[in-house]
């Protein structure tokens, strides 16, 4: 018997019944002891959170099924403890925590009634100690006033707090084993830190041990003490953080490791001529706060947008970087004349886009075109490609001859690099990344001459992003276009554009040449989000929490 | 909260006056009560006489007129059949009706909500096969059938319960049986689909990452998720059976509202017609602001919006 606290071997799990079904891991072997960090690093679809299901004893069966192998924790056989013995592990010795926080707490009892239920279920506490011992985790985890909102819903907090909670449930009774499956991906990077850093104190606090699952090389240098890399249900390459980063030897690790953009100087860009195209001035949007019982204006307003001026150059790229809540998404719906600015000017070619009509505001809207974050969301799924491709066509009726629509359908799915066949498919045949180039494909249609992308590589997997990345530069380099590229991930905007404008609470605090915005950066907001942005590199990552801490004054 | 129920109160007001003016007009196209209420050989100076004691000569504008100005001080007026004031006539009967509307949605709810949960709990297992089954049968099944076969097979046929009326609790096993049916039925089905969608939720996979007890899980964390579309539904079934349970009441000679309208229907009692149709409409109003505030109790982000 070894003295691993966790040690899976030859683990397989498939999905589906009988004769077809999908291996989704297909034996994978790894050990993880107390006090360390083992990184399960892959990408979507790898079966990195199928096998942590499988380790909690929450897999769906069906139509998982596990087919093989053994999971040891702590000498003994998981998958063949008989159930209530099992269930009694899972909260007590083994915890968890996950992604989606908002989906993952239940909405409708209070957290603290979550957290105490945890204690009521393994310890036999009466209610009331139970929540003062809640309490005394929020207070633990940094939730400022816990007596209070332990009496509040999972919706009124926010997305980090909401992991500091689903922490302090995790933590309750101080388990031997947390999984954590993805802890910070939908958090913006400064949170991201903090979860990071509470989870680092949780684990050395307990000398528990951590299976962090995840897809981002930034947090594994992070946080990881060992990485294992999967790759289509295999373990393709595991050892030391340092090691594998450093020194990838699985061919899949070194495409992984090359695709992260801001590892290389960014690709020099062509010169931009001074011709701007696209002119937002002193741009607000206020959105009322309404109340009592004809819900008349109260009088305050929520300040989405708040006097945010800045030019788009034809041809050039303008990255608008900002957390959640920052404003970005609004401007953009403001620049696409989909909702109406508060006050300020939009000018489109010198012209005020609030006052165009009829024929001019349809040529503005042809040659102004969006690409969205969730290409799952933004195709149409009862329409063929061709059809979702065409539908611009069908409204700017003079763009295209109905006779050449399927010749140029399929000249540019090859020009997103998707192939002629695909037009007759749906959208469910594709993966996120061709989604996203089907969308482009339907962006560019119209031959517009600027392409808002909202956060358009936000949702896909590294070597994935770094293929669009490739494709929206390419396109620009061959069609002139100008792109406002809404992101939250500075690396990504670093490489794509020509300027960046840091948006905070509504304002642009500081704006300027990506260079130098990124290597001089002025404002302190600036500091805190570059310093906040994960490296794949355990020694790089060091020096910048080291910094970050100074920042914050630790 | 209270601006909540006080704007939610004032749109039913909007509609129950709606009503009103639709309920005056629709109940004088059935006809003259005089044509019923006098010997059908009666002379026209009789008629006259009828007409001109119950106001039924003047303009339709007027008499519209002095049943608003009555309807503010509460008189909802005269039943000619009962020669009571209307208003008491519908409030003997409303009790009766909402007892037995009471009665049948707690057994068909709780008996849904014990029946569909376990079926999504299992889905395609045994209680779910045969759960499905019975409740679509249930669902499809026509009342009036169902309610004279029982008469035909338990009271006349076995013996075993009274044939119609109320009083003992004997009264009250087939009234219930059979208006409980079709809720229940419909019930089931709703409480599966959205239990299935509740139990797969990621609050759930948290709750076993817990290491919650399965009944826990189900009926305490599911279960809560999975009661909003189920209080829906069965909302507008309880609406169904308070506003008349029409066929049931009349066949099992239940003295509810439903038996009251058609009674009165068939008379030409204006007053009471009017009467019954505004209690009853003021009471479905009410209930659907119980409705929406028992939503709010069981969903704080509703409570929060």
């Amino acid at each position: 018997m070894s003295g691993h606290l966790l040690e899976v071997t030859d683990l397989a799990i498939r999905f589906g019944t009988t004769g077809g079904g999908v291996q989704a891991v297909d034996g994978i072997s790894f050990h993880l002891d107390r006090g360390e960090t083992l990184a399960i690093l892959g990408e979507s679809g790898s079966g990195k959170s199928v096998s942590a299901s499988a380790i909690m004893a929450i897999l769906d069966c069906p139509p998982g099924r596990i087919a093989r192998g053994s999971i040891l924790f702590e000498g003994r056989d998981l998958l063949s403890l008989p159930e209530s013995e099992r269930r009694r592990l899972n909260g007590e010795r083994i915890a968890m925590i996950f992604q989606d926080t908002l989906a993952h707490l239940n909405p409708v009892y209070s957290v603290g009634w979550q957290i105490a239920e945890t204690l009521q279920a393994h310890k036999g506490l009466s209610a009331r100690e139970a929540r003062a011992e809640a309490v005394r985790l929020m207070e633990s985890v940094g939730i400022p006033e816990p007596a209070s909102r332990a009496n509040d819903y999972p919706h009124q907090f926010s997305g980090g707090q909401r992991q500091r909670l689903m922490i302090a449930m995790a933590m309750a009774l101080k388990p031997a084993l947390l999984v954590a499956d993805e802890p910070t991906t939908a958090l913006d990077v400064t949170v991201q830190a903090q979860i990071l850093d509470l989870l680092r104190e949780a684990r050395d606090s307990t000398a528990m041990g951590m299976l962090l699952i995840t897809h981002d090389l930034g947090v594994v240098a992070d946080i990881a003490d060992r990485v294992a890399v999967m790759y289509q249900g295999r373990i393709v390459e595991t050892g030391p953080v340092r090691e594998v980063l450093g020194n990838p030897q699985h061919s899949y690790t070194q495409r992984l490791l090359s695709a992260v953009p801001g590892r290389e100087p960014p690709p020099a860009r062509p010169p931009v001529a001074d011709l701007p195209v696209f002119e937002a001035r002193e741009l607000t949007k206020h959105f009322p706060i309404t109340g009592g019982l004809f819900r008349r204006p109260t009088g305050e307003a929520v300040r989405a947008v708040d006097g945010v001026s800045l030019t788009l150059r034809r041809g050039e790229t303008l990255g608008i970087v900002g957390e959640s809540g920052s404003g970005k998404s609004t401007l953009a719906r403001m620049l696409l004349r989909l909702e109406e600015p508060t006050s300020g000017a939009i000018l489109f070619e010198g012209k005020d886009v609030s006052s165009l009509a009829g024929p001019e505001l349809l040529s503005f809207r042809r040659r102004v075109q969006v690409v969205f974050q969730d290409p799952f969301a933004s195709l149409d799924p009862r329409m063929r490609v061709a059809e979702i491709i065409a539908e611009p066509w069908t409204i700017h009726r003079d763009v295209l001859p109905r006779a050449r629509w399927n010749a140029r359908i399929a000249e540019l799915l090859s020009l997103v690099g998707l192939r002629p066949e695909h037009a007759a498919r749906y959208p469910h045949q594709f993966s996120g990344g061709q989604r996203q180039r089907i969308a482009i494909a339907r962006a560019l249609a119209l031959e517009p001459e600027i392409v808002i992308c909202d956060e358009a590589v936000s949702a896909l997997d590294v070597s994935i992003q770094a293929q669009i990345l490739a494709l929206l530069d390419q396109l620009q380099r061959a069609m002139g276009l100008a792109y406002l590229f809404i992101a939250h991930d500075l690396p990504v905007v670093r490489q794509i554009a020509d300027r960046v404008a840091v948006m905070q609470r509504g304002r642009i605090v500081e704006q300027g040449p990506c260079e130098e915005v990124f290597e001089r950066p002025q404002h302190p907001y600036t500091r805190a989000l570059l310093a906040a942005s994960p490296v794949p590199d355990p020694d790089a990552q060091a020096e910048r929490r080291k910094a970050r801490r100074e920042l914050a004054g630790v | 909260m209270g601006s909540f129920i006080a704007r939610r109160s004032l749109q039913s007001l909007v509609a129950l006056a709606g009503l009103i003016v639709l309920v005056f007009f629709a109940a004088r196209l059935t006809g003259s009560p005089a044509d019923l209420y006098l010997p059908i050989d009666a002379s026209v100076e009789a008629r006259q006489a009828f007409n001109e004691k119950h106001g039924f000569n003047d303009p339709l504008t007027e008499q519209f007129g002095r049943f608003l100005v009555d309807l503010a001080r509460f008189d909802l007026g005269h039943s000619i059949r009962k020669d009571r004031p209307a208003l008491e006539v519908v409030l003997e009967a409303i009790p009766t009706t909402l007892a037995l509307a009471a009665v049948t949605m707690t057994l068909a709810v709780a008996g849904a909500i014990l029946v569909g949960s376990l079926a999504a709990r299992r889905p395609g297992g045994a209680v779910d096969r045969l759960g499905s089954t019975l409740s679509l049968a249930a669902a499809s099944a026509p009342d009036f059938w169902v309610a004279i076969s029982a008469i035909l097979l338990f009271a006349v046929a076995l013996g075993w319960l009274p044939t119609s009326g109320m009083g003992t609790f004997w009264h009250w096993i087939m009234p219930v049986g059979v208006l409980l049916i079709r809720p229940f039925g419909i019930l089931v089905q709703v409480v599966r689909g959205s239990m299935l969608g509740a139990l797969s939720a990621p609050y759930v996979k948290t709750a076993r990452a817990k290491g919650i007890r399965e009944r826990t899980v189900v009926f305490v964390h599911a279960l809560r998720n999975g009661l909003l579309p189920v209080i829906t539904v069965a909302g507008d079934q309880a609406a169904g059976i308070v506003n008349g349970a029409v066929i049931v009441e009349t066949i099992f000679g239940w003295p509810g509202i439903g038996k009251l309208m058609i009674d009165s229907i068939i008379q030409r009692d204006f007053a009471v017609i009017q009467a019954s149709i505004l209690v009853t409409a003021a009471i479905i109003f009410a209930m659907n602001i119980v409705i929406d505030l028992a939503y709010g109790l069981l969903d704080p982000r509703v409570r929060h919006a």
